[in-house]
């Protein structure tokens, strides 16, 4: 007798756990015999709330840790290549197609790992103002990231998407490709297994179109990253993102899936510009007056 | 046992084991990839400066070992260098974890090989190798973006020599820039603490380096020196005496080998009146005592500012009287052992010029093991920039202390030396800070703090301390070729 | 009293953390290990200070204090037990004859938001029924304030007050904000009279640290190489493992030194602590490690 086997559950990962989605809707990826959360605005609202009541603490580790933790999840993904070969290859991909882009995403956790204890020194100044103050600007994180994963790729994409963001300190809410969704919910498995606290990175599955309008307009996000390369999409979220002036970023997924995926830059640009001033007394120096 | 009462809440030894460790009787050197007898056939002893026991031989790499090891670091070049940083960075990851997963055996190795405290071995030297390895890896792939307008390229072979105050630490600081960068690689470590060199090359073996990328051979001046005269070496780098440092200048000087120097110190550890007293003390301790003194950056010329030197001093005398001296191997050591019998002899040496120079001598009431090489934290008051002890390095648990009154007289004596390794400011006020750091003249300056170490933080000297940094993308400049 | 608006040091945090870092990488083996649990379980104030504290309660408790584990017959009692004045008599009659200190809170704990009539009516109170010592609250708001006048002369009212009794004056460091603000309410406290020096209430979720208790014994060792008085100290809140006591004493050890290790000069605020106490004790006797449930839980 052949054995049964278990199927697997596709849920949304929110504040370090597996729920399914508040709306108990699902839809399937077209293609793929499988049901997958249609995530709801109420989701992304409570995703919000564990992303933020979760990202100080993880601004506040030190960059080596979290550059430990990166690596972490690439040697977790390293374990599980064979999961995800086969999750590829049964959303479409070829056998070759399918490893090809599996190394690619370990590198590019190893490679983000390698950034985040070093970006702060690639864009960090001291400035040397006029006057007499030790003056120096840093980057900080932003805070809380929304996101749209490339809808063309299932694994590599996301997770760029997600090391960028939290490689500099921010935590983020991820929606992935409604297309491909399934590799996203094993990395969430994945990034739950490699020490990143809960509500770091959040990741729904379901429509963007649906999302989107909800996202842009949220108050307490602190940023949103667009991959894609629709206009008038871009432009109406750079008009509803005003109300908060939350800054809007968009790549697209072309970018993102090559190597110019790989660039310190994107880091920066999730963070803001902190400069600090402070005075120097000159005393007992040549020419000083005391 | 000493002569007062009987005290309460007496440390028990806590003896860490030294069970679950792997050490071979004999070790020969690594080159190429393989574990080779030295051609000369001889081996030297390394003992344990606790009990002057016998740990291990270890093989003596002569000019005919020496040529081998260039010829497979300049063979294993080629393959190194081309490979992609991506690739290249992820043998360094393996090597800072393969660390990590062996971290207590390292430690107890280097406790016993060199004599620092268990304690020091473990929650120190060991992670900060760990973390050098790891910071680095991450720089293999990214040199594009370190030096602005500028092509990065390796330099071929580095020959490298480290010292005995922190033997895997400062085998790391070497390694893993030269490594990252592209460089190939010849070390020797002292020959006083070989043992965990060695095991870090049974760990390069585990994460599958290409033979001939790393080698270590073992021996003493004369193996330096067979290094440093090489032809076939691009790049020297040298952490050491400043005496030596000065030598390898001048035996580099008609060749185009790049060199680094990180040699000595006679750091000044600046108290103000305004500083967080209590937490300076603690940091004159930590910055004198701990690793026995044997630190090249060691705040050993304490400044007190004048009004608050009773209390400093009262403080200082109270809190030495807590450190324990002894087993290395005990948990709760805080002073191990003197790191051999001719740095001890120096030592003691240079304790009585300072009593024959007039100075008072406060020393500790703890007892130490009769066996073994051992110094009790001291203080010399009363000292003045004209004492020999005031200006010349004695690289162990030894204290002197001089008084200023302002800013300008503490940073004239400050700067007041050939060296200008370190300094430290403690004083409770910002413009005072970023005055004094204007002012010193030393390639690290701890204010409010001391002897902190990062992988990101680049360390290395002004004027007879050495040239060169480590660490840090300032740190990357010594392992590269710069081109337009 | 001019004393109180001299200038406290400034204490650095992170300097501190590292000394406590370095404390806590101490191993405590052996000999001194069974010494220093017996040491820490002298020094306990065993402590009920809840709304619901009834009769029963208080009685029970005191019985626990007298019979922490009668199988050990060699272990100390506990130095004190520590409940609100309204207990004070019944605590006294159930300890009887035992050499175990009552203590009281008084001065409208826990919040010290009451005028200075109330508190010294609450301190009467305690002392009529028999307290041997008193544990007071500061005025937090008027520290905060910036009116340590205020604050210094209401300790020393109090401390009159007191007459024979000690007085633990609580600084409720979990509301000061900072270690500056920690040694700067010690060093005031001192300065007015107090016996003993408290970090908490253990009503706020922030208690006793190993931070706020240097900083404390600092300010302690301090006054002592001025005037060559001993002050007492005591953490209280959060310490329930027998670990982090030794720590304490480690601290104890180094900061201020031998003369410091007795329950006159140092007591831990402490419930659940004896029982970890007892348990890591038992191990050292039978090599086994214990289950809550063989020690009577009172």
């Amino acid at each position: 007798m052949s054995r049964l086997e278990i199927k697997k559950t596709y849920k949304i990962y929110i504040g370090g756990k597996f729920p399914r989605t508040e709306s108990g809707r699902f839809y399937n990826p077209k293609g793929v015999d499988v049901n997958v959360c249609l995530s709801s605005r109420k989701d992304f609202r409570n995703a919000v709330v564990a992303a933020r009541s979760a990202q100080s603490e993880w601004a506040g580790r030190s960059a080596y840790n979290r550059s430990q933790i990166l690596y972490r999840i690439a040697e977790i993904m390293e374990g599980r290549r064979a999961q995800f070969i086969s999750e590829l290859e049964l959303q479409g991909l070829t056998k070759k197609q399918a490893e090809e882009e599996i190394n690619a995403t370990i590198d590019r956790w190893v490679y983000y790992a390698g950034w985040c204890d070093k970006y702060q020194q690639i864009f960090s100044s001291v400035n040397p103002v006029a006057s007499n103050h030790f003056n120096f600007s840093i980057l900080e994180p932003m805070g809380v990231v929304a996101s749209t994963a490339p809808e063309e790729s299932s694994l590599l994409g996301i997770s760029t998407i997600i090391a960028t963001a939290i490689a500099g300190g921010n935590s983020v809410i991820t929606i992935a490709s409604e297309s491909l969704p399934l590799c996203s919910v094993t990395l969430a498995e994945v990034l739950n297994d490699s020490d990143v606290p809960g509500g770091v990175v959040n990741i729904l599955t379901g429509s963007k179109d649906e999302l989107l309008p909800h996202i842009v307009q949220h108050m307490d996000v602190n940023a949103l990253v667009y991959c894609g390369s629709d206009k008038k999409v871009i432009n109406e979220l750079k008009e509803k993102s005003a109300e908060n002036l939350k800054r809007i970023l968009h790549y697209t997924s072309g970018k993102i899936l090559s190597e110019d995926g790989e660039s310190p830059y994107y880091l920066k640009s999730l963070n803001e510009v902190k400069t600090t001033w402070h005075p120097i007394e000159k005393v007992g120096a040549a020419g000083s007056s005391y | 046992m000493t002569a007062k009462n009987k005290s309460l809440f007496e440390f028990s030894p806590a003896p860490e084991s030294t069970g679950h460790i792997q050490l071979k009787k004999q070790y020969d050197l690594f080159i190429n990839g393989k574990w080779t007898k030295p051609k000369s056939g001889k081996y030297f002893k390394t003992i344990n400066p606790a009990n002057e026991k016998l740990i291990a031989e270890v093989a003596e790499a002569g000019e005919a070992d020496v040529n081998m090891a260039v010829s497979a670091a300049e063979k294993a070049f080629k393959g190194w260098s081309s490979l992609s940083g991506k690739e290249r960075g992820k043998y360094l990851f393996r090597l800072a974890r393969l660390i990590q997963e062996k971290a207590r055996e390292l430690a107890v190795i280097e406790t016993l090989d060199g004599g620092k405290p268990i304690r020091e071995s473990r929650d120190i030297d060991i992670p900060l190798a760990a973390a050098h390895f790891f910071y680095h890896a991450g720089w293999a792939d990214k040199l594009e973006y370190a030096f602005p307008n500028r092509k990065t390229e390796p330099l071929g072979v580095a020959g490298q020599i480290i010292p005995w105050n922190f033997p895997l630490l400062m085998a790391a600081w070497k390694l893993a820039p030269a490594l990252a960068c592209g460089n190939t690689v010849v070390l020797k470590p002292a020959e006083t603490t070989p043992l965990t060199a060695l095991k870090l090359a049974e760990i390069i073996e585990e994460a599958e380096f290409p033979p001939g990328v790393v080698n270590i051979v073992t021996g003493a001046g004369a193996t330096g020196a067979a290094i440093v005269n090489h032809h076939k070496v691009n790049k020297i780098a040298f952490t050491g005496s400043t005496e030596v440092g000065k030598i390898i200048q001048r035996a580099t000087a008609n060749t185009d080998k790049k060199l680094t120097l990180e040699l000595g110190g006679k750091a000044a550890n600046i108290i103000f009146e305004d500083a967080a007293i209590n937490q300076a003390v603690e940091g004159i301790i930590n910055g004198i005592y701990f690793n026995q003194g044997h630190v090249c950056c060691a705040g050993s010329r304490l400044f007190v500012q004048e009004s608050v030197h009773d209390e400093v001093i009262q403080k200082l005398k109270a809190r030495i009287e807590n450190l324990m001296v002894g087993d290395p191997m005990d948990k709760n050591t805080d002073i191990g052992a003197i790191n051999s019998k001719s740095q001890l002899e120096t030592i003691n040496k240079y304790l009585k010029i300072g009593k024959d120079e007039g100075l008072e001598l406060f020393q500790s009431s703890c007892s130490v093991p009769k066996k073994g090489f051992w110094c009790k934290p001291t203080i010399f008051t009363g000292a003045a920039q004209s004492n020999r002890i005031v200006q010349e390095e004695i690289f162990g648990p030894v204290l002197a202390v001089q008084t200023f009154r302002t800013i300008s007289e503490v940073v004239q004596k400050a700067n007041n030396t050939p060296y200008g390794l370190s300094a430290g400011v403690w004083t409770d006020k910002g413009s005072k800070i970023f005055n004094l750091t204007q002012q010193l003249r030393a390639g690290v300056i701890w204010a409010n703090t001391f002897n902190k170490f990062d992988p990101t933080s680049p360390f290395g000297g002004y004027k007879e301390s050495g040239f060169g940094r480590e660490g840090g993308v300032h740190g990357l400049e010594s392992y590269l070729k710069l081109n337009d | 009293m001019n004393l109180v608006n001299r200038k406290s040091p400034s204490v650095d945090q992170v300097g501190i953390e590292d000394r406590i870092a370095r404390i806590t990488a101490r191993s405590i083996k052996s000999e001194m290990k069974v010494e220093g649990l017996k040491m820490a379980l002298s020094m306990i104030d065993l402590t009920t200070l809840e709304g619901a504290d009834t009769i029963g309660k208080v009685t029970q408790l005191c019985t626990k204090a007298q019979h922490l584990c009668d199988q050990y017959p060699e272990l100390p009692n506990v130095a004190a037990i520590c409940v609100y004045p309204s207990m004070v008599g019944f605590a006294k009659k159930a300890l009887g004859k035992s050499n175990i200190n009552v203590a009281s809170v008084a001065t409208a704990f826990p919040s010290g938001q009451s005028s200075l009539e109330v508190k010294l009516l609450d301190t009467k109170l305690a002392l009529d029924n028999g307290a041997d010592e008193i544990d007071m609250v500061i005025s937090r708001g008027k520290f905060l304030e910036g009116d340590y006048s205020f604050v210094a002369d209401e300790i020393s009212a109090i401390k009159e007050a007191c007459g024979k009794a000690r007085l633990k004056v609580i600084i409720e460091t979990g509301e000061l904000g900072s270690l500056d603000q920690v040694r700067k309410a010690s060093d005031i406290a001192i300065y007015s009279g107090a016996d003993f020096i408290k970090t908490s209430t253990g009503k706020i979720p922030k208690a006793a640290t190993l931070p706020v208790t240097c900083v404390m014994l600092e300010a302690i060792r301090d006054y002592y190489f001025e005037s060559g008085k001993m002050i007492a100290m005591k953490p209280a809140g959060g310490i329930s493992k027998s670990k982090l006591a030794l720590h304490y004493l480690m601290l104890v050890k180094e900061v201020l030194g031998d003369k410091w290790l007795n329950n006159e000069w140092f007591r831990f605020g402490a419930s659940s602590l004896a029982n970890d106490v007892l348990m890591q004790y038992a191990k050292t006797k039978t090599g086994a490690y214990q289950s809550p449930e063989y020690f009577s839980k009172d």
